[in-house]
């Protein structure tokens, strides 16, 4: 029964890791950085900016590296007009390839799951499951093109993909040896919410193909900030993730996310093998990573640090199961600013000077009702064969603007009015610069009027959802128009539209009165309506708050709902917190109730906050799980796709990663009194010294008869006496 | 004399099994000056929990009891409340049987004395008579089992009923004579929580009395048989902590157990000295008041050995009565095992001063308690300094109520062989003073 359970848990997090590599973000950037940076030569030279404004007052700040690359690449830019021809030449051989490789894939996912079934052997599995993912994403991509020559709207062109042109292009000609070998491309995208907000997510990624495992020093940097990369080569840095979120990502009302964070800091590191103290590692790290980002790190310690089993799997290459090596630590109090957006984007190749990054200026931003940024470094395949790997740096942004006091109350946004700021020009460093507006409940315009109007499209997997793009190729003179500034106008025509309800979101609450005892609740909703889904919980729980696990309830549907796994850590008083991580099934059309009781420490005097009646913080809880999409949903969209290729949902349609967390706790304890340290200590040794001192009396002393002492007059006669030579009195 | 004593029990069982059925039982389980981090129920049972889940219950900071309650638990898991009540049950027993055994003893001794005339004529009237110490056995069992702090400590599944018994246990075969037995409880005691290694002395003492032995550091028998003692107390340690060794396959249940005990890492509220005084300490002096604070404990040892080595008996109770009030995490068990000792000093009363004053004390904090508690925790009307300063009064009245039958039993002593009426040098009616 156990091995069972072990078992299922195994494969569970298999597939977890592995769609976490493939499916996690916006489906148009492929996790390998092979596609963009194999043919880096020819794509930079595609997207050179031939006709945009440069300005050589701005140019002069950049570095000499920089002025390097430019040159080379209005060096090349004759061959700038070959791109679109090739393309159309090979849609028509794309046609049967990808009918072929979906026949072969499906063989391939078939003798998978045998295989999975019969030997199990690990790490051929995730690699080949890689493999798979990837071919899936090659796929879809593919089939995304195809898809708009059946429609019938003339007036918009579905953007090809960019890496689909390469890959046409690796076909045609032998690879040649990249000219640089790093990359970087940006990406904002620009998501309208129904409750009138907008959300505007940040993308900018810098890949380089150099090896930080290796012993070889890396000490050349181009695109790729040198302060990180040296942290990360000192350190053993397998994989970095660092997000400070200042507000609360509300699920219900705001959908997902594309890279959900938990409120204040969150630091999540995977060592490499090779390091040997991983906790003095790991506090000299948060020590400088404090330094970089200016932010409260250093007081990550053993009391928040936790090593989490299955929750936080490695997102880039390596199928590293040893959990020693990953250190996760939260940071719920910290309160972001401008002074953590400076240092980070200093760390973007173009800094605020130009491409998308003129838009953050911390003034719009941080007058927002949620804003997070974030860091992720990690190696990806440099090739699909993978013999190299790369580093790859994403670093994201994601705001959202209120309706009511970034917008005034006005459904309608634009550029301008969210940053104060318009696009004039791409990060000439970019191989990519694009801003996607989402587009999908707005088939044909009924919702909201998008000007200026785009021909490109683009559809995208995202978050199980299929999702349509308007696109604005920055690197396309074109799209600047007339007044050379793109400046994009969203106006709202409809003031009500439904938004399809998450399948998974989360709420928590502390549970009880007074200051001695309480109780955790956390709900896990399934929206799902046929489908159970396993999901991963993680919660992280201060010392000063003593958990009883033999509290835990779990209860579904009024049912009690055994988890099928439990890692409980307990804690330590001053030294390591709860860390309690379940695996739980939820019930279709759900809500999933998990509570368990705790105590309230009281704690000396020196280890409260300076507000200590404000409360303590404990860490958002953090739900992973494989949530079946809502592409899946619908098991009757046979419409479009031949008969054969339906029958079983493929894998990234099927179910898709996804991370949730709850709202952060604030919990009062009791507090002694500060004002009276001195007041305790004379009392207390007080009472002690009464206990000592009639104890004292009664054991040194003895009874005797009292005879009373002469009084004062006869005292003094006494003496006078004496001197006379008197017997006295 | 069995059947009161069995009515007793049985009304002691009825009063437990009908509060064990009502919602008090919950309220009371949770209350800070029933249970100690080191002691609570409910602890037990977490440390069972992580048992289940291949946890070692020492990896975390919750449980803190040895591994030997672990494993009787673990078989009596669903008997709780009956050992629990078994054990309470077990201490009055075997206090009733123990003092029994000592009031014969001081009986013998007071006919002795008298027959060789060393008692003062004036002194007649200190005389213990058989007929008001007849019922003594059973005041004790009465004061153990229907103390209103047994009772609570009982329905609280607190586990120093537990202690309480093995103490019990170690008196009662002490007062029997039996070195082995009272070694092997005492090594059982000190085993569940150190501070009864104290009671080492006075139980030496006592064994080397029924033996006749002097103590006299130049007798040969006097060291052959404190060392016999010792070996036997200290070897059944020993075998004990073995034991758990082997039990849990680890020696992590040392530091959690008796370093929990020594280090006072847990600063929850109880009726003790230690919360508030290390919750408001200066850090740097905090290892200094430990050991000032841990050394109070075993201070009075050596001295109140000294005083009162002709009285093993009163010592234990000195000791245990000491224990209670300046252990690290005190509860209203470890309270109720020295209050039924109270009876067997009842002819100390007319020398105790202030009685009426510490009784009313006791009552009145043991009413605020609670109180001050709520107004503390729930109503956020008082602070902290509400329930320090009852627990401050409560300690207080301890130690007086200790020093105070103390005196009243060196007063006593002293009349025995100087007379009751003393007169000074010019025949008025003399005072006496401790001098």
């Amino acid at each position: 029964m156990a091995a069972r359970r072990c078992l299922g848990l195994w494969f569970f997090l298999i597939t977890l890791c592995v769609v976490s590599t493939g499916a996690d973000v916006l489906h148009t950037t492929p996790v390998s950085g092979a596609e963009s940076s194999a043919a880096g030569a020819e794509t930079v030279v595609a997207r050179g900016l031939p006709g945009a404004p440069r300005d050589p007052g701005e140019r002069t700040a950049a570095e000499p590296t920089r002025e390097e690359a430019q040159t080379v690449r209005t060096g090349e830019e004759e061959q700038t007009p070959a791109q679109p021809t090739r393309e159309e030449e090979e849609e028509g051989q794309e046609q049967t390839r990808e009918e072929e490789e979906e026949l072969t894939r499906e063989e391939e996912e078939l003798t998978r799951e045998e295989e999975e079934e019969l030997t199990r052997e690990e790490e051929e599995l995730t690699r080949e499951e890689e493999e798979l993912t990837r071919e899936e994403e090659e796929l879809t991509r593919e089939e995304e093109e195809q898809t708009p020559a059946q429609q019938e709207e003339q007036t918009r062109r579905w953007e090809a993909t960019e890496w689909a042109e390469e890959q046409v292009h690796d076909a045609a000609d032998p690879p040649s040896p990249p000219a640089s070998k790093d990359d970087f491309r940006e990406e904002l995208v620009i998501r309208p919410l129904h409750s009138g907000d907008i959300y505007a997510s940040f993308q900018f990624r810098t890949v380089w193909d150099a090896d930080f495992m290796g012993d070889r020093k890396v000490s050349h940097y181009r695109l790729f900030p040198k302060s990180l990369g040296q942290v990360i080569t000192k350190f053993s840095v397998r994989e970095l993730h660092i997000s400070f979120t200042q507000g609360y990502w509300r699920t219900v009302q705001w959908g997902q996310p594309f890279l959900p964070s938990p409120p204040g800091a969150e630091l999540w590191v995977w060592f490499q093998d090779t390091v040997t103290d991983v906790d003095g590692t790991w506090k000299e790290l948060t020590n400088v990573l404090s330094g970089i980002f200016c932010a409260s790190l250093n007081f990550i310690d053993s009391t928040n640090t936790v090593q989490p089993s299955a929750s936080f799997k490695p997102l880039g290459i390596g199928n590293v199961t040893d959990h020693s090596f990953l250190r996760y630590a939260t940071l719920p109090r910290e309160i972001v600013c401008t002074e953590n957006l400076t240092p980070w984007k200093k760390l973007l190749p173009c800094g605020s000077k130009a491409g998308l990054s003129v838009l953050l200026k911390s003034e719009k931003l941080f007058h927002s009702t949620f804003h997070s940024q974030a860091v992720h470094v990690r190696p990806v395949c440099q090739d699909p064969q993978c013999r190299t790997t790369s580093m790859e740096l994403r670093q994201t942004l994601n705001v959202v603007f209120d309706l009511h006091t970034s917008g005034q109350g006005k459904r309608e946004w634009s550029l301008f009015k969210m940053f104060s700021r318009t696009l004039t020009e791409a990060c000439p460093l970019a191989s990519s610069s694009k801003v996607y507006v989402d587009v999908t409940d707005n088939p044909q315009g009924e919702q909201f009027e998008l000007t200026p109007a785009t021909p490109l499209l683009t559809q995208a997997v995202v978050l199980g959802d299929r999702r349509t793009y308007s696109v604005y190729d920055l690197t396309q003179q074109a799209s600047f128009g007339s007044s050379r500034s793109l400046n994009m106008l969203l106006r709202w025509k409809a003031t009500d539209g439904e938004m399809l309800r998450p399948l998974l979101h989360s709420e928590r609450y502390v549970a009880g009165y007074g200051l001695q005892a309480g109780e955790i609740h956390t709900l896990i909703y399934n929206h799902h309506p046929y489908r159970a889904f396993p999901v991963l919980l993680l919660s992280t729980v201060p010392w000063y708050l003593r958990l009883y696990i033999h509290t835990l309830t779990v209860s579904s549907k009024g049912k009690d709902n055994r988890p099928s796994y439990i890692h409980y850590q307990p804690s330590k008083d001053r030294e390591r917190p709860h860390l309690l991580e379940m695996l739980l099934q939820l019930p279709p059309n759900s809500v999933t109730e998990v509570t368990v009781e705790f105590d309230r420490a009281l704690l000396k005097w020196t280890e409260y906050t300076p507000d200590p009646n404000h409360g303590f913080y404990v860490g958002s809880s953090v739900i992973s799980a494989l949530v079946p999409s809502v592409v899946a949903m619908d098991t009757n969209s046979t419409l479009d796709r031949p008969l054969f290729s339906s029958f079983f949902p493929c894998k990234e349609e099927a179910s898709y990663f996804m991370r949730v967390y709850t709202e952060p706790l604030l919990v009062n304890l009791p507090t002694p009194d500060f004002s009276m340290p001195y007041n305790v200590i004379c009392l207390t040794c007080t009472v002690v010294a009464v206990g000592y001192g009639s104890l004292y009396n009664l054991l040194t002393r003895t009874f005797q008869v009292d005879e009373p002492s002469p009084g004062l007059a006869k005292r003094i006669a006494n003496v006078i006496r004496r001197f006379r030579g008197v017997p006295p009195l | 004399m069995a059947a009161p004593l069995t009515l007793l029990l049985i009304v002691a069982v009825t009063i437990r099994a009908a509060l064990f059925r009502t919602s008090l039982a919950n309220l009371i389980s949770e209350r800070v000056e029933v249970v100690s981090p080191l002691n609570a129920w409910k602890r037990v049972v977490e440390g069972l929990a992580l048992l289940d889940l291949d946890i070692s219950p020492y990896s975390g900071d919750v449980f803190h009891e040895t591994p030997m309650v672990i494993y009787l638990f673990h078989f009596l898991m669903d008997y709780a409340e009956i050992t629990f009540m078994l054990a309470d049950c077990l201490t009055a027993v075997a206090l009733y049987l123990a003092v029994k055994d000592y009031n014969k003893q001081v009986f013998r001794k007071q006919k002795f004395a008298l027959e060789a005339d060393r008692i003062p004529m004036d002194c007649l009237e200190l005389i213990r008579s058989p007929t008001e110490m007849y019922y003594i056995p059973l005041k004790v069992a009465m004061f153990y089992l229907l103390n209103p702090f047994t009772i609570v400590s009982c329905v609280a599944k607190c586990t120093c009923g537990l202690n309480n018994a093995v103490i019990a246990l170690f008196i009662l075969s002490t007062m029997r004579g039996s070195a082995l037995l009272s070694a092997i409880f005492l090594a059982l005691a000190t085993y569940q929580s150190i501070y009864p290694l104290t009671l080492c002395v006075p139980a030496l003492l006592y064994l080397l009395q029924r033996l006749y032995i002097p103590v006299n550091v130049r007798r040969s028998s006097f060291w052959f048989y404190t060392l016999q003692y010792l070996f036997m107390f200290l070897g059944s340690l020993l075998v004990l902590i073995c034991l758990s060794f082997f039990l849990l396959g680890s020696w992590d249940f040392l530091p959690a157990v008796y370093g929990f005990i020594l280090s006072v890492p847990d600063l929850t509220p109880n009726i003790g000295l230690f919360w508030y005084f290390f919750a408001e300490m200066f850090d740097h002096f905090r290892l200094f008041f430990l050991c000032v604070f841990q050394i109070n404990v075993f201070f009075y040892t050596l001295p109140l050995s000294i005083k009162l080595k002709e009285h093993p008996v009163f010592l234990i109770f000195m000791q245990i009565a000491l224990i209670a009030i300046f252990k690290s995490y005190p509860t209203v068990g470890d309270l109720s095992l020295y209050m039924a000792f109270l009876p067997v000093w009842n002819h100390l009363y007319r020398f105790l001063r202030n009685i009426f004053l510490v009784s009313c004390v006791l009552l009145a904090c043991s009413a605020l308690f609670p109180v001050l508690w709520h107004l503390w925790i729930y109503a956020g009307s008082a602070n902290s300094n509400f329930y320090y300063a009852i627990t401050l009064l409560f300690s207080v009245a301890q130690i007086l109520l200790v020093s105070d039958y103390f005196y009243a039993f060196l007063r006593r002593e002293h009349h025995l062989t100087n007379g009751l009426y003393l007169k000074k040098k010019d025949g008025s009616e003399a005072t006496l003073v401790l001098k």
